[in-house]
């Protein structure tokens, strides 16, 4: 009777699920087009799951032992099944596989079934609460049906009069199993994310995040511009359907696995923000419908069930409520530790700043000063409104070389805002210290220089981004530089990651851009600098998000650090899971209100190393951790530690005659 | 009935017309809009949220070039609603040095909106502050200065909140049309959304310019920084500190007039007048 009943059961399912699968794309295609190779990327998809993602998944060797027990054995024993039990190719060997497989699959459920004995918080219940059942559905009754055909079971024991009602039992939970794990995956339950994850990261909108065979760096995080020539191209995104559709397939990957809130600043914070929770807003938007059945963490203070949106219906509302507020989207910090975190590959950061930019351009509601700061740019080229005359009053007494006189040299010495802040003033005094000890031939915009549009863009102020971006590079065009030396990340990844797309055929934008630690360890290792032995207490390293997580550069400032001759107490979340100092992203200016302030908690980690010094990288940073009241240590940028331990050469006076400058003068001379 | 009728009159709401200038940012000096003229332009957004069906008009008379086109969208981004009428700006043409007044006095009085919202005193050009009370004489319109809100309209009859030195309201009806001007006392302008001034067009209406004789006989000369005299507070507590730096300096002698005839009022206003060596 099985052998009849089961090629119904399966083909019944596979039908399902091919229906699913046309209704659920059709789901994604709601959304713009976005140029993907569609072939290429399903030519990469191996490699992007095999390595990419598994690179992350790995990092919870539990759950990656678990998924592959689990996942492997599933598609190995799908595909086993469909040949046995459908096409009925009774082969020994086949069904012995498939045995192999279900078992495997098997053992991998019961480890599903042991997370889910007492979950953590970031893990959504509801329907992922059946899950390790159905997996052990299907695994038991995939494998209980195929020991006929193997011979293990006389083939009789399941023809015999009193045995049909056994064989009904056991058609039950293949159809189980069936149900939960081809039907569902196609019609939104959760293997949905095996079905939409894997499409999603063939056609991923970064395709250059992944490594390749080359080794390829696999980052990708600069913000995709807008075209703002056509005035018909659409402002960032108002409603679902607004984003491409490889977002919304991306959105659609979502395990609901939770570590973006895990590790979420904003969340940790008590603002209204769980990117989980954002991702599957987004996926409620796309289908139409209520936010009433997710089953994970929600925003905080903000209960799940009043919210509800359509494709084609506003994301935030004007008045009232629609699928998401706007607090909850200005809380993020674009620290992107919930991108670096997920294993589906999904951009929040990328969705987040879309959004933004259309409350910002269309609707001209940036929240708090963001209004201001705006203003400000547009009007003093600086967020603080300050005079633009004014850049380099801190260092009127430094004779700092200018760009504008010298045209060309080895590092151009990017300021940044931090210019304009008496604290940041400080650090960039010793900087220029720094490099007269090491005599490097460097120079400085000076009042050429511009913001250099990183808090426009992410506030989602694309135009003035792109105003101040181009004003930037058709400075930088005249004049000719090695690279870039900058104290500032987000000056850093600005310049480097994302003004390369602005250039023209006129000038290419795309620069050598380096961190000034970077700069510092490279100096020190070439023998340009000595520094005396460290004298001071513990001290634990702050790793900016801008620096490390959009930029890779973890290992640098710890030289830096080691070559002062001070062992870095690590925090806990140091590293690519360094938590946010909570200045990205805009978030001050916008200032949502939380529970708990982002920097205090990352005080409060800097405080369980017990260390007396937290070494910063980046002006936010200081500013964040220098505002942290009763802090239990104090904060100094590497540039101060570095320019405090020089010895020898760097002795001499640096505050503006040392023998570069004083030659370079001479040979002016000579030729006049 | 009669509620009826009142219901309609709300529904119908008034026509404002706000004259906006191009501004001047005062670090750095790049066009922009006008801060005062901006809050004009938000009061009249108020007035519509309180009154649909009222109807804003933007009025600018100037040249046309590509820096106060950029200058005068920044007005325009303020309206990111659909239908408030704000998509399109009149720009009454007229080359840089013509005077404004006539060309505006003109316009508004073929087009004869029931309010007039101007800021008090432009950034660039003359900056005299005397626009508003040239074009109510020209128009012969009352004018209610320095305005803090516009409490309702009815009837014909519009009920303003004008603002007083330190902190004071002044509850006035004006009879419509009139023209308002607002300072720093109102609230200050929304912000200005790239989209919708991007989309947002001009009515060039060409007018015959009339240039401005007076204007072209100045001298204009770069303002000189005057020093500032130093403010010494003699404090003996934190409670008089904070009233040194709250307070403004009471204005000595003057009267307070009520419940007088206009012409005991402007009789007095004549005697103070001739005391203190204004009119001779």
């Amino acid at each position: 009777m099985l052998e009849t009943l089961l090629p119904i059961l399966i083909f019944t399912a596979l039908a399902l699920a091919a229906i699913g699968a046309v209704r659920r794309i059709r789901l994604w295609r709601q959304g713009r087009p976005s140029r993907v190779n569609l072939f290429k990327g399903l030519v990469a998809l191996p490699r992007r799951y095999l390595v990419d993602l598994h690179h992350v998944v790995g990092r919870d060797k539990m759950i990656s032992n678990t998924h592959v027990a689990t996942a492997g054995g599933f598609v190995a024993a799908a595909v086993l099944m469909i040949l046995v039990h459908g096409l009925g190719i009774a082969n020994p060997l086949l069904g012995g596989l498939l045995l192999l497989a279900s078992a495997s699959m098997f053992v991998g459920s019961l480890f599903v079934a042991r997370r889910r004995l007492n979950p953590p918080a970031r893990l959504s219940k509801g329907p992922w609460m059946r899950l390790p059942k159905s997996l052990m559905a299907f695994s038991i009754g995939v494998f209980l049906i195929t020991l006929p055909t193997v011979g293990l079971l006389p083939e009789g024991l399941l023809e015999g009069g009193s045995s049909w009602l056994l064989a009904l039992v056991l058609a039950g939970v293949v159809a189980w199993g069936l149900g939960e794990m081809f039907f569902g995956m196609t019609w939104g339950g959760p293997m949905k994310h095996a079905f939409a994850g894997a499409l999603h990261l063939a056609f991923h909108r970064r395709a250059e995040r992944f490594s390749t065979k080359k080794g390829g760096a696999g980052r990708s995080t600069g913000l995709k511009a807008l075209n703002l020539e056509d005035e018909a191209a659409p402002l960032g995104v108002e409603k679902p359907a607004d984003f491409t559709w490889n977002q919304l397939l991306g959105f659609d990957a979502c395990v609901q696995c939770g570590r973006c809130e895990a590790v979420c600043p904003a969340f940790a914070a008590g603002q209204p923000l769980n990117p989980k929770k954002l991702i599957q807003d987004m996926v409620v938007g796309m289908a139409g419908g209520s936010d009433a059945g997710y089953a994970g963490s929600p925003y905080p203070g903000k209960p799940v069930g009043e919210h509800a949106g359509t494709p084609h219906g506003p994301i935030v509302a004007l008045e009232g409520k629609a699928l998401v507020d706007a607090d909850t989207l200005w809380s993020c910090t674009t620290c992107r530790a919930c991108v670096e975190e997920c294993p589906m590959m999904i951009e929040h950061v990328d969705a987040i700043v879309d959004m933004r930019r259309y409350l910002t351009l269309e609707r001209g509601k940036t929240p708090n000063k963001g209004a201001e700061v705006l203003d400000n740019l547009i009007a003093t080229d600086n967020p603080g409104g300050f005079d633009p005359g004014s850049r380099l009053n801190w260092a009127a007494d430094l004779n700092l070389p200018l760009m504008a006189d010298l045209k060309q040299v080895d590092v151009l010495l990017w300021l940044g805002d931090g210019a304009f802040d008496m604290r940041n003033q400080r650090t960039l005094r010793a900087l220029v210290k720094v490099l007269r000890a090491a005599e490097v031939d460097f120079a400085v915009l000076g009042t050429e220089e511009r913001d250099s549009g990183d808090v426009a863009r992410r506030l989602g102020d694309e135009a003035t981004f792109q105003s101040l971006a181009k004003r930037n590079i058709a400075t930088l065009s005249q004049y000719q530089f090695l690279q870039i030396v900058t104290c500032d990340p987000h000056s850093f990844h600005v310049l480097g990651n994302e003004y390369g797309e602005l250039g023209g055929p006129d000038f290419n934008a795309n620069y050598k851009v380096r961190h000034h630690s970077t700069f510092i360890a490279e100096l020190f290792e070439a023998g340009r600098l000595t520094f005396a032995p460290w004298k001071g207490g513990s001290v634990t390293y702050h790793d900016p998000c801008y620096l490390g997580r959009y930029n890779g550069e973890y290992e640098a400032p710890r030289n830096v650090l080691k070559a002062l001759g001070i062992e870095v107490k690590e925090m806990e979340r140091s590293g690519y899971r360094s938590r946010c100092c909570g200045g990205g992203g805009g978030a001050p200016i916008t200032d949502i209100p939380g529970e708990r302030r982002i920097p205090d908690m990352r005080m409060n980690d800097v405080k369980e190393t017990g260390a007396e010094l937290v070494a910063v990288g980046c002006p936010q940073c200081t500013a964040m951790l220098e505002g942290v009241v009763d802090a239990s240590a104090e904060v100094r940028d590497i540039a101060e530690l570095v320019a405090d331990a020089l010895v020898g050469r760097s002795a001499d006076d640096v505050s503006g005659a040392s023998r570069r400058t004083t030659a370079s003068t001479t040979a002016e001379e000579v030729i006049v | 009935m009669q509620p009826d009728l009142h219901q309609k009159q709300q529904q119908q709401g008034i026509d404002v017309a706000v004259l906006v200038s191009i501004g001047r940012h005062p670090t750095t000096g790049r066009a922009r809009r006008a801060e005062q003229d901006a809050r004009g332009l938000e009061l009249a957004l108020a007035i519509e949220a309180e009154l649909p069906g009222t109807r804003i008009s933007m009025l600018h008379a100037g040249s046309q070039d590509d820096s106060s086109e950029a200058a005068l969208r920044g007005y325009l981004g303020m309206a990111t609603g659909v239908g408030m009428g704000l998509e399109s700006m009149t720009l009454l043409e007229q080359p840089e040095g013509s005077d404004a007044i006539p060309a505006l006095a003109k316009h508004l009085a073929a087009t004869s909106p029931q309010l007039v919202i101007t800021g008090a005193r432009a950034e660039r050009g003359e900056g005299s502050g005397l626009l508003p009370y040239a074009l109510a004489e020209h128009l012969g319109w009352p004018l209610v200065n320095s305005l803090a809100s516009v409490e309702k309209v009815e009837n014909g009859v519009v009920t303003l909140l004008q603002a007083l030195p330190r902190g004071q309201r002044r509850r006035l009806k004006v009879r419509l049309p009139a023209i308002i001007s607002v300072d720093e006392a109102a609230p200050v302008a929304r912000q200005s959304a790239f989209g919708p001034a991007r989309r947002a067009t001009f009515a060039i209406t060409p007018t015959t310019p009339e240039a401005d004789c007076e204007l072209a006989q100045w001298h204009l000369a770069p303002a000189r920084k005057r020093p500032k005299r130093l403010k010494i507070v003699k404090a003996a507590s934190a409670r008089d500190r904070f009233k040194a730096a709250a307070s403004k300096s009471e204005g000595k002698g003057g009267q307070v007039l009520t419940d007088v005839s206009p012409e005991q009022g402007a009789e007095a206003i004549y005697k103070l007048l001739k005391e203190e060596d204004v009119l001779r």
